[in-house]
Order: structure tokens, then sequence, then C-alpha cells
């Protein structure tokens, strides 16, 4: 292995992931403090990376006219169950309209009505022409000063004295391995899809709703170095347009599309509730009732919308357009099918993530987390999780005052290089992909996945943990024979710690709280008097145990003056 | 999943050491083949974001959607100028839809 070269780089403040968050922290740093040293790293390229690579047409969560972060924070209490980090959603809920006006600066174009105001799409919702967000997060970033190292997949934190000091990682195009030293961190890498087995066979496998290149990596690097975790078994199932999954957001509300099913009827009345995980039951229900498929009814469009809502596809998944093409159809011939994604764990929409206080600080030291890899805060979308970032990044910069680079000494630089770069050399063994496929089949089956309608029950739990402990085992036999195939292996690897969290998540939460997303078979109520607590796990390294803790739900208490 | 590249309009983004589309797919999954022609590894492995599509110069890359859910043979293409994006829809029967769309303020 003597061909990689390791590359040393120390930085103040080292942002892993260069997605809504960490573009948005890299920013705000540079702009408080011009001296500080920022380096943003990113697995892909900052200009197409994450979950905007394709673009967006709303900001949905910002606080229009006579809305109030008190008000945001009880619209997500109510989508819910009651359930969250109330501390966490109305400190980010104060930057939501901070974020948007950024953006705007930058050059995104929002929709504005005659006084110059924006347009609300819904209450907590404007719309924008946000094909290009992306590429104008990263101008912001060039402009900024902050240092970008791209095509870089970091692996684990370096972590000493019990104080994360910088991480280690790999070029996924060239023979170098990095130790990346700094004196904070802020993870924002983003959730993890591939967990379970997707929708769409063969070709269409990726045609997923959360960008299939986000494996979890944050929640992995995490777990290993010994970081508390919250929540992971409010899994996060879209509600999506069948086949291409394209969102229904921008049908339902952008063009007020009823929701019906096969006999016409808007069904969602009939069920207890109208939110977000609801919406999505009673579509599953009304399918297994025999009233399926279900659908939302756009034939109401005329001409001129029909042409619009094509256009809103292409700026954020241009697939739906496609697919009317293939068909030769035009929106308004006929109501487009919904159905339900295969599970994710993404902090940014449910709340599975890194356990952390007010300053978006980890239980580890020098260690932050903003956006999709930190839990608590569900619903905090582009301009949250750009919020979060902000919050990590102001109190890093204090937090680094008193860090000092001199002690660095003992880094385990040959073992991390050695468990990075082993599978390259292995002749035999399991290929990424096999790996991969097993890990989606014993999710699918045994830990609710698409194929059981999302249910959950000890038994099968109990399976599932047991096979993942047999897949881990085999991991260690991984091989790799090119540099990106090496990173499709620590993919699946990274994968496979985060379903082992969720399996113990599963299956210690011992109700139903949040249905599709965490439904029990075995125990199918809510039942606060016992559950109106937040399940959180540590990995235990040397026994190689999830260990699961419990923690008090935590009320707005000063924040508020409540 | 979903793109084809035309190798007679790819030119490898002339002398670059990487094409445009191959500096920006988020999936790593776009390479220079020796003949100087972006190349994709793995189609399976293709989110569909349309990165790619967008970026490319030479409008060589179309984004299709598989047979597996329901393709049939349109296409779409992209054009980036400085403040839109131009989108060439190219339909089953060969008719073609153009979009123009604001990027940029």
């Amino acid at each position: 292995m003597e061909q990689f070269k390791v590359v040393e780089l120390t930085t103040d403040i080292l942002i892993i992931g260069g997605g809504a968050a960490g573009c948005y922290a890299g920013v705000r740093a540079k702009e408080q403090d011009p001296e500080v040293d920022v380096l943003i790293v990113d697995k892909a390229h900052i200009e197409r990376s994450g979950c905007l690579a394709a673009g967006i047409n709303a900001i949905n969560a910002y606080l229009n006219p006579g809305v109030g972060p008190k008000d945001f924070l009880d619209y997500i209490k109510q989508d819910s169950e009651g359930l969250v980090r109330d501390d966490l959603i109305y400190t980010l809920a104060q930057g939501l309209n901070r974020a948007a006006d950024k953006l705007e600066q930058w050059g995104l174009p929002f929709l504005k009505d005659e006084e110059g105001n924006f347009i609300p799409r819904g209450r907590r919702s404007v719309q924008i022409k946000g094909e290009n967000i992306k590429p104008i997060m990263a101008q912001a970033v060039r402009n900024s000063g902050v240092d970008v190292l791209n095509r870089v997949n970091i692996t684990n934190y370096l972590v000493e004295d019990d104080q994360v000091k910088g991480a280690y990682g790999f070029s996924v195009r060239d023979n170098k391995f990095y130790l990346l030293k700094a004196k904070a961190v802020i993870c924002a890498t983003g959730g993890a899809a591939g967990i379970y087995r997707s929708n769409n066979p063969g070709q269409a496998r990726h045609k997923m709703w959360y960008p299939p290149f986000n494996t979890g990596a944050g929640y992995a690097m995490g777990l290993r170095a010994g970081a508390e975790m919250t929540t992971f078994e409010m899994r996060f199932i879209a509600l999506r347009v069948k086949d291409v999954i394209s969102p229904t957001g921008t049908i339902a509300q952008g063009f007020n599309a009823p929701q019906i099913n096969a006999l016409g009827e808007e069904y969602q009345d009939s069920y207890e509730k109208n939110t977000t995980p609801l919406r999505l039951y009673a579509t599953i229900e009304e399918n297994k009732a025999g009233r399926g498929p279900c659908y939302l009814d756009l034939t109401h469009l005329d001409d001129e919308q029909n042409q619009r809502i094509k256009e809103n596809f292409l700026n954020m998944s241009p697939g739906i357009v496609l697919k009317w093409a293939d068909r030769e159809i035009e929106p308004q011939d006929e109501p487009v099918e919904i159905c339900g994604t295969e599970p994710y764990i993404v902090g940014g929409h449910a709340q599975s993530g890194y356990w952390i206080d007010t300053k978006r600080q980890t239980t580890l030291k020098g260690l932050y987390a903003a956006g999709d890899v930190a839990g608590g805060a569900p619903k905090k979308y582009v301009t949250g999780a750009m919020a979060e970032g902000e919050i990590a990044v102001l109190d890093v910069l204090e937090y680094i005052e008193g860090v000092d680079f001199e002690s660095f000494d003992s880094v385990k630089v040959e073992e991390e290089f050695n468990r990075v770069y082993s599978p390259l050399q292995r002749k035999e063994g399991f290929g990424p992909q096999e790996l991969e496929e097993r890990l989606q089949k014993i999710m699918d089956e045994y830990a609710g996945g698409l194929s059981t309608n999302y249910q959950l029950h000890e038994e099968k739990l109990l399976q599932a943990r047991s096979f993942l402990k047999v897949l881990d085992q085999d991991l260690a036999s991984g091989k790799a024979e090119s540099l990106h195939q090496l990173m499709n292996l620590h993919e699946v690897i990274d994968r496979v710690i985060v379903a082992r969290a969720l399996v113990e998540h599963l299956l210690y939460r011992k109700e139903t709280r949040w249905k599709s997303y965490q439904q029990r078979l075995d125990y199918p109520d809510q039942d606060d008097q016992n559950w109106f607590k937040f399940v959180n796990s540590v990995y235990d390294q040397e026994e190689d145990q999830i260990k699961i803790i419990e923690r008090e739900h935590i009320k707005l208490g000063d924040l508020d003056g409540s | 999943m979903a793109v084809k590249i035309n190798h007679k309009l790819c030119n490898g983004c002339g002398q670059r050491e990487k094409s445009l589309c191959v500096r920006v797919c988020p999936g790593n999954l776009l390479y220079k083949n020796e003949d100087n022609k972006a190349e994709i590894r793995e189609k399976r492995d293709c989110w569909d974001c349309a990165a790619c599509v967008k970026e490319c110069l030479q409008q060589a890359i179309e984004l299709y959607l598989p047979a597996e859910i329901g393709g049939r043979g349109s296409t779409l293409q992209a054009e980036q100028k400085k403040d839109k994006i131009i989108w060439q829809l190219k339909k089953v029967d060969g008719f073609c839809e153009e979009f123009e769309i604001k990027t940029e303020e």
C-alpha cells in the first residue's frame, strides 16, 4: 500500500459535508472572523453534492408574516406526536428567515408579489426557482474564502483524550490518505439512504427520494467514536409519486390537488389526523383495504398550469416530466399515483441523529452537528439545516479560542490507514454490491421495510439483529477493486452500524409513536405515560454493542420564559 | 439510473483533466475513458439528479427513464445560460417541447 501518500492538513474549523448546513456554516464563520481557517471536505463536489443536487422549488421552513418561532415549534410538535426537542426547534426557527434572506442575496430567485414580498406556498413555505441552489451556495463558499477539499470520503474522527481533533479520510480519485487536524469539527454529512431496499428494481434502483450517496457516514463515525444518538426509531418515509419518486408537495400544495383513493374519495378525512406520517399511513391503509391505488388529482389543471407544473418539476425532479412524456399524456390527463418510499434515517425530516445541546455541540467535546445528521428537530429542511450550521459555527468560534494544536501527539494514523485500504488487498471476499443487497434485504423483511408495509414487531426485529451481526462479521472480508468500489464498501460498512443502532432503537420503544415511521404490531397504541421520552444510544466499541439510554423530554424553559 | 452519453458529441471538454460532468457527478459515477470521452461506470447507481446533463457544453448527455419504470424513449437535455436554463424535452413521437426557466437573479 506504499502507493498511498499520507497528506496532513491543519485548519481551525473542519466542516465535514458541503451541503446546506456545511456551506452556510463555512460562510458565516468567515463573515464573523475573516482570519479563521475553515475547511469544508466533501465526498463529492460541493457544486452538486448532497440533497440539493437536482434543485428545489420551495423553501419549506420559512416564517411568513404572522408566524413566529413558537408557532413553528407548535406546528412541528403537532405533526410529530408532541415528542421533539422543543429547544432545538425553537432556536433554529429564529434563524430560518435570515438563512432565506441570505439565499436571496446570493442570487437565488424567489417569487415575489407586487410589493416585493415572498409568495407563500403554505403557512411556513415560500416559492422559489431553485434549480441552481447548489451552485449558488458553492459560489458563496468560494467567495467567502473557505477552503474546499472535494472527493475526499471521511471515514472516522481523530479523537484524543475524549476530544475530537479532526478526521481521517481518503480521496476517491487519487492515492491520497488525509489526516485533517482541526480545533473543532462540525459534522454536516446528511442522513442515510440505502439502509432499506428501495422502491424500484434494476436500472431504476437509485430512483429514490433521498440521495443514494448520503450513506450515513456522519452517524457511523459518531457511533464509532462513542457519541450519543437519538430517536433513530423515528424513520422518515416520504409519500411520493409512484415509480419516479417525485415530490408530492409540489402537486398537493402547489396545485391544490386533492388526495383521493380509487373510488374518488378524499380519504384523509376518515383518519384521525392530517399529519405528515398520517397521510402516508392513510395511503397504505387504503391500499390494504382494497381502495387503492391512491392519487393526487390534477385533472383540474388548465393548459397554463400544465406548463407551470412541468417547469416546477424540472427545477427539482425531472423524472415525472419524462414519465408524462413516456405515457404520451399531459399532467391534466390523469391523476398521479402516489406511494410510500423505503424508510430513511434523516434528522432534517424525521429526527434521527446526534444528541446535541442548543449550541449544536454533540456529547463529544469539539464535535458539533448540523442539518440532517443532527437529531431532535424534524422538518428543518434547507433553511433549518442552514440555521443549525450557523448556530454551531458561532459557538465553535468561541470554543476554538481555548484550543491549542500543540496537544496532538499520538494519532492512530496507521490503524485507520490499514482499516481504510485493506479491502483493496484482498483477493477473495465479498464485494460492496452483494453486502449492500444483503443489508437491504434484511432490513426490508425484518425491520419494517416496504414489503411489510413498514410494520414492526419484536420477533422479526430480533431476527434482524442476529442477521446484522453476521453481516457485520462478513464486512471484515469485504473487498474492493478500485477506489470507487472502496468508497462503496465503506458506505456499506457505515450503513451496517447505522442499521444495527436503528434496530436497537426500534426494539426498545414499546409503543407506536409515529404510525408508519415507527409502528409496532405488538404495541399498537401510543403510550404517553411510559414513552413520552427519548430513546438514545451509544455504541460500546469494546463490547461491540449498542447500548440504549433513556432521556427525558426537554421543555423550552428559559428560552421562551415557559 | 438514467443518463446516455452521446460519444459523437462528447469532446471530453478538450484538454481539461476532468470533464465538467466528471467534476460534478455527486455519485462519482462518471470518468473519462481512453478516447477522452465521458463514460458512466454503473448506470444503475445514477440518482437522476441531471447535474451532468446541465453541465455539458456539448449537450451530449441525455436523461431518460429506465424501461423498468415505464421509460419508452423520451429524453431531456439542458443548456445553461448565464441566468437561465433551457430544457429540451424530446417525446416518444419525436415531438419536442422547450422550457426556459430562470436560475439566478
